[in-house]
């Protein structure tokens, strides 16, 4: 049985568990991240992201090292997607991160999409809630490889770093809309290869083109090379750097409030779909309304609005009842 | 929501044996069952595995030995799991497993052994049965 005092005492055990069935979507798990949500906010949440075989995870590898040095413990929640096809999934990037699976001070737990797009999966932001509770200092959330439209990962994160290598486009691709503008951290890896300082300077070029106020974080771009740790302690630093300048502008309480309402209306709107899918699967009515569909006696444009207003209706029932 | 329950498979190479190709095609071949398997890649030490097993919270613990040493390792990683206290997870073993040796690892507690040659279907088959009990 899951205990909430286990997980603020930091047992990993209790704390994977209640990831596990956060991620089955346990019923009775609700209640219990109810209970920690208070305890979690003390964390510091690192984003890494970038295209598929960056070295996203073997420069996490390098940075919980890093973290580890400055005595800093370290959560890691890593994604890799789940087969559209099958419903399975290779989770991979701990493969990069083995060394640090003995480590009491580091706590590794690998994701698999489970469908969500975005490059997280639904159940990233309520792990990351019970990492925060466990007392971990530092959270690094590995996203899927991605995409230009990726970007999720800034609604949960403090900091995002983007990882991308040398030789992967022009200046046009750097100012292009999207994942770049979310970045407060750049980084070059495998920098030994060809062209790495012109990535750098295409991306500093991108930077300088921003109107950035004096209380705005100015985004770094840095060199590394993940396999030998070349540059990851300046990473470490940069990001470490990131943080408590947010804290001395009180930019921390402001994403922390932007955050906390995207979490309550992504909450809310899982709410809601399930008391409409419950309404789909119970309600004569709904059948009702699909046989007309099928028979054209209602169009879809119709035969939705008069669904959604039943829904309405099933729930005020419901709270009369209960009242 | 509807639960959505996965089974979680931890695929471990423990010591020395450096041949993993078997490990990874079974890891793809439960991929496309619909399993989530967490691959630990080579060279792994008992407690690796075990704290692997532990913070990924799997159902099963798959491990792939070409070495010879099936009898030693999982005897030591069984005494380890209990201590741990990981009751609820099964351990299989894959690989060069000499017919004799598999009373004796099931004896052990291993709850399933798939020696060199089992279909995919026969591994995807096992695991199932033994998330069912």
């Amino acid at each position: 049985m899951l205990k909430v005092k286990d997980i603020l005492a930091g047992n990993q055990r209790s704390g994977a568990r209640m990831i596990r069935l956060i991620e089955d979507n346990d019923p009775n798990v609700f209640e219990l991240l109810k209970e920690l949500y208070s305890h979690a906010c003390h964390a510091f949440i690192i984003g890494i992201t970038g295209s598929p075989g960056v070295g996203k995870s073997t420069l996490i590898d390098a940075l919980i090292s890093e973290f580890r040095k400055l005595d800093l413990t370290v959560a890691v929640i890593a994604v890799d997607p789940t087969s559209p096809f099958s419903g399975g999934a290779i989770l991979g990037d701990r493969l990069r991160m083995q060394r640090h699976a003995t480590d009491k001070g580091v706590f590794i737990r690998s994701m698999a999409s489970r469908g969500q797009k975005g490059g997280l999966s639904r159940a990233t932001k309520d792990a990351a809630i019970i990492l925060d509770a466990m007392g971990y200092e530092i959270i690094i959330i590995e996203t899927v490889g991605a995409g230009q439209a990726d970007f999720d990962i800034t609604s949960l994160a403090h900091s995002t770093g983007i990882v991308t290598i040398p030789g992967t486009g022009d200046g046009i691709q750097a100012v292009k809309a999207g994942i770049l503008e979310t970045g407060d951290v750049f980084i070059v890896n495998k920098s030994d290869k060809p062209d790495a300082d012109a990535s750098v300077y295409e991306l500093q070029m991108m930077i300088s083109m921003r109107k950035l106020l004096e209380t705005d974080w100015t985004p770094r771009v840095l060199k590394t090379i993940a396999q030998n740790g070349t540059g990851v302690k300046e990473l470490a630093n940069a990001f470490l750097f990131h943080f408590d300048f947010m804290k001395k502008n009180s930019l921390m309480d402001q994403k922390r409030k932007e955050q906390e309402l995207l979490y309550f209306k992504t909450i809310l709107k899982d709410l809601t779909l399930e008391k409409l899918l419950l309404f789909m699967e119970t309600s004569e009515e709904y059948r009702e309304v699909l046989k007309k569909i099928q028979s054209c006696a209602i169009d879809p444009l119709s035969a939705a609005e008069l669904v959604f207003n039943k829904v309405c209706a099933f729930e005020k029932k419901l709270i009369k009842d209960e009242i | 929501m509807e639960t959505t329950n996965k089974i979680r498979v931890l695929i471990a190479k423990p010591g020395l044996d450096g041949h993993d190709k078997g490990a990874k095609i079974v890891a793809l071949a439960l991929r496309d069952a619909g399993y989530e398997v967490i691959y630990s890649g080579l060279h792994q030490t008992l407690d690796q595995i075990i704290q692997t097993a532990s913070q990924e919270a799997v159902d099963v613990i798959g491990l792939s030995i070409m070495s010879g040493a099936h009898l030693p390792i999982c005897e030591k990683l069984i005494a380890m799991m209990k201590e741990q206290g990981l009751n609820e997870i099964r351990l299989t073993v894959g690989g060069v497993i000499p017919y004799q040796d598999i009373p004796k690892l099931k004896e052990m507690g291993v709850a399933a052994v798939f020696p060199g040659g089992t279909s995919f279907e026969e591994i995807t088959k096992g695991m199932n049965s033994l998330i069912e009990r």
